[in-house]
């Protein structure tokens, strides 16, 4: 069985996202990128599978700007088999990716998908289940625990309030959450071999999907800034303040 | 724990640091493989989570390394430093006036002319890219933690293991570090390596060299109103706030779109343990005749870095058995020009010449020493030669007597071709400099503005500093008693202050009455400048790497 991961270059958490000065969106000059924290998981959570005899092929595929093929090295660090890049450099919406990713599906045929439950830089939460509506495939969101068999995978997920297991037939698309799993430290020389996995490079138009925009960006701002804090004295005092400001 | 065996690898050449120096040497290897049709395989191994993530300079660049290094670089569309110098200015500054040097006064060797201004990591990611078109094998996320040695030689080195918990014990997803063998060692570790330490001493590297003095460096990223902005405008100044017994000064370059770097150096020879470079530098920027420049700006990056600054006569013999120290590693700085990225490319270059010589023989490796025979002779002596007696007149007779026989001396090497003073010495190493809290006038800054000038915790913010959080710490003492015992009470502990990240903190059980002391090391905010390393006056404090990765995430430094 082949497993599909889809990885994302995304703005690192560590380094803080500043806004264009013309608003129109964040400025990525200078900035360092990583692999988005939930695809990490992703892929690990893939090459754990293959290490455990389950799973004969981990594929990692990416859409975006040449540069994106970072965080297919740093899948296939962790171990991942080959990577597929989409190159282009338009913004691709989540509905655009998710209608590659289907068509990636169909080629590679995988027994399941998995992917982060969202970006950490725009946050979506949404190519997951949209990819599961396009191909018709029964679909566990933010999964903490994945149990994968020749026929079904059986899914622990976080909802509030508890835990919730489901057992989809596959093939299945499976979305990641923090609690899965750690993702190892790539050593030395599997990064060294990483450099020397195959990667193919493709356009959106080999998949025939239009990715044009749907929606229109209209400014990205800061969110504003706090204002600084006050001491009171007595809890009157702070009464009288709650009051002042309309709190109360 | 219990070690496991280390997996290993072998190469011809190992390289520890990807700053200029070493990103320079590993080029110009792979330059002359290709050339003489003979493989050399050589790698590179990076502390910073990135290339460039944890270079930290100026910086205006002397192209004379880059122009010999990779002549195309001019024209290359990726190239990392498009403005060139327009204006030079050097000012004088009093507490409340700026005095500017006439241009005329300035000595030749002083001249940004022809130099241009960017950011040094970017650069450094501008050379990997090269370096790895050529087949360099780069590997940043990995520090290198030991030497290894074959008897009395440097045989490679090894990687510190990643995953190991704060009492030493492995976590689950501990990994063993690895040992990459290499018939040549290069250090390319930038001022206080770790490891070049341990050579140094190991091989009495500095036994016919004077005290390698040092300079803190602190740094500020603005991107400013357009109506403050002058593409290529380059200023320094010395003086205030520092007193006339303190060295140091500023910088603030313009370059890029309303990009200002400002940044501020103080000699760490100063002598008030109540002295903090930190505030020195915010106090700075609020001096009328410079904070203009920042109001209604942004402050994009902090960051903070030593530097070395002993010049021509403390630079160590530079070649052992097995290996060689690079760059800022063997302390190839020009003071006065503050300026080491070009000697710190021209001495990779020269070191990879002399072991690819030495590489063609088959033999196992020896000392590269037509690396430690030739570099006086080369551009790299003849930079700093001239220059040699500024930074120790400036330590001995201060401002501004000490500085103007400087400009003199450097006026009589213009003139005449030589020095009228001979070769001065250095004095005192930097940590034996500080006089007892009891015989000084305390410093007392100013609150931070919140415009201009801001506190310490906010700018490490600015660096993106980041360790994992359960590790060893990587800031040793010799002996823990030492910092409440004896710093305390004799110096006030200064490492609260020079310390630029506020990693040291003395705290008491009784804030109020001032009992209990207990000394703080948060090293998860080190920014890896090396200045406890160098400045703790019983010299107790060893900076060792993090776990790879770990430390500031620079952007554009
Ligand atoms: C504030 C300031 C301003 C400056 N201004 C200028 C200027 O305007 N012009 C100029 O030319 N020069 C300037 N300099 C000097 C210049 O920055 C240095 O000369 C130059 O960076 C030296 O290059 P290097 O390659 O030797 O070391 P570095 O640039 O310090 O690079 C060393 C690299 O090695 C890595 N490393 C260290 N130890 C290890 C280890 N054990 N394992 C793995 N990796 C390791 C580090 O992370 C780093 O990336 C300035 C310096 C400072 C601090
Ligand atoms: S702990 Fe030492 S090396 Fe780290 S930032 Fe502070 S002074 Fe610099």
């Amino acid at each position: 069985m082949k497993i599909l991961v889809p990885v994302k270059l995304v703005i690192d958490s560590n380094a803080k996202a500043r806004v264009k000065p013309d608003q129109s969106g964040v400025d990525l000059a200078n900035v360092k990128l990583s692999i988005n924290p939930f695809d990490e998981i992703s892929v690990e959570e893939a090459v754990r599978l293959k290490e455990a005899g389950k799973v004969s092929e981990v594929v990692a595929v990416t859409i975006g700007v040449a540069k994106a093929q970072d965080a297919l090295r740093a899948a296939l660090a962790i171990g991942a088999d080959r990577g597929i890049l989409i190159q282009t450099d338009e913004m691709v919406e989540p509905l655009a990716i998710a209608k590659l990713l289907a068509k990636v599906a169909e080629a590679e045929q995988p027994g399941v998908v998995i992917l982060g439950k969202q970006a950490i830089d725009d946050d979506s939460n949404q190519t997951g289940q949209m990819l599961g509506a396009l191909l018709g495939w029964p679909q566990a969101t933010f999964a903490s625990k994945v149990d994968l068999s020749a026929e079904a995978v059986e899914v622990t997920r976080e909802v509030d309030g508890g835990h919730q297991t489901l057992k989809l037939t596959l093939p299945a698309i499976v979305t990641t959450d923090l609690r899965l799993n750690e993702p190892r430290y790539p050593s030395l020389p599997n990064i060294m071999k990483a450099k020397k996995k195959p990667i193919e490079t493709k356009a959106p138009a080999d998949y025939g999907v239009d990715v044009t925009p749907r929606l229109k960006l209209l400014k990205v701002g800061e969110p504003p800034a706090r204002s600084a804090g006050i001491k009171v004295k007595t809890a009157g005092e702070l009464v009288e303040k709650l009051k002042s400001a309309g709190a109360l | 724990m219990n070690p496991e065996p280390r997996e290993m690898m072998e190469f011809d050449v190992v390289i520890v640091g990807a700053g200029p120096a070493g990103l320079a040497a590993a080029i110009r290897l792979r330059q002359l493989s290709l050339e003489r049709g003979r493989d050399i395989s050589v790698v590179v191994v990076e502390k910073g989570s990135e290339v460039g993530a944890h270079i930290l300079s100026g910086v205006v660049v002397d192209p004379i390394g880059l122009d010999q290094l990779l002549p195309e670089w001019r024209t290359h569309p990726e190239r990392p430093l498009t403005t060139e110098v327009t204006e030079d200015h050097f000012l004088q500054l009093s507490a409340s006036g700026a005095r500017a040097l006439p241009a005329k006064l300035m000595p030749k060797l002083l001249s940004n002319h022809g130099n241009f201004i960017g950011s040094l990591g970017n650069v450094a990611r501008f050379l990997a890219a090269r370096a790895e078109e050529l087949g360099v094998e780069i590997f940043p996320g990995f520090a290198a933690t030991e030497l290894l040695y074959d008897g009395d030689r440097v045989v490679g080195i090894a990687t510190g293991d990643m995953g190991v918990a704060r009492d030493g014990t492995a976590r689950p997803d501990h990994v063993r570090g690895m040992e990459l063998r290499a018939r040549y060692t290069l250090l390319a570790e930038g001022a206080r390596g770790s490891l070049s330490k341990q050579a140094i001493a190991r091989y009495w590297l500095d036994k016919g060299s004077d005290f390698q003095k040092y300079g803190i460096g602190m740094k500020e990223l603005w991107q400013v109103k357009p109506e403050h902005f002058r593409p290529g405008h380059v200023q320094h100044s010395f003086g205030w706030p520092l007193d006339k017994h303190t060295g140091g000064g500023s910088f603030l370059y313009h370059f890029d779109d309303n990009l200002v770097a400002v940044g501020f150096v103080v000699h760490l020879n100063y002598s008030n343990p109540t002295l903090s470079p930190f505030d020195e530098f915010q106090r700075f920027k609020t001096h009328p005749a410079i904070r203009d420049t920042f109001e209604g700006g942004k402050r994009l990056a902090y960051g903070a870095r030593a530097l070395t600054e002993g010049g021509w006569q403390s630079v160590p013999r530079l070649t052992f058995p097995g290996g060689a120290l690079l760059g800022c590693a063997a302390g190839f700085v020009n003071v006065p020009r503050i300026k080491g990225s070009h000697n710190a490319i021209l001495s990779g270059r020269l070191a990879a010449d002399a072991i690819a010589d030495e590489l063609v023989r088959d033999e196992p490796a020896i000392e590269p020493v037509a690396y430690e025979r030739n570099w006086r002779g080369s551009a790299i002596g003849r930079d700093l030669h001239p220059v040699r007696n500024v930074k120790p007149l400036w330590s001995r007779y201060g401002m501004p007597l000490g500085v103007m026989l400087g400009g003199i001396d450097m006026w009589s090497h213009q003139i005449l071709g030589r020095s009228l003073f001979g070769t001065v010495a250095h004095g005192k190493p930097d940590h034996a400099c500080l006089r007892l809290l009891s015989e000084v006038t305390p410093i007392q800054y100013p609150k931070p503005d919140g415009v201009v000038s801001f506190d310490k915790l906010s700018s490490v913010f600015l660096s993106n500093t980041n360790h994992a959080e359960d590790q060893p710490c990587h800031l040793k003492l010799r002996d823990p008693s030492v910092p409440i015992k004896n710093n305390l009470p004799l110096y006030g502990e200064p490492a609260r202050l020079y310390c630029p990240a506020g990693v040291y903190e003395v705290t008491y059980e009784d804030d109020f009455k001032k009992i209990g002391p207990r000394f703080v090391i948060n090293s998860q905010n080190c920014v890896h400048c090396k200045t406890c390393d160098i400045k703790d006056p019983a010299q107790n404090i060893t900076w060792v790497p993090p776990e790879g990765g770990g430390g500031p995430n620079y952007p554009n430094m």
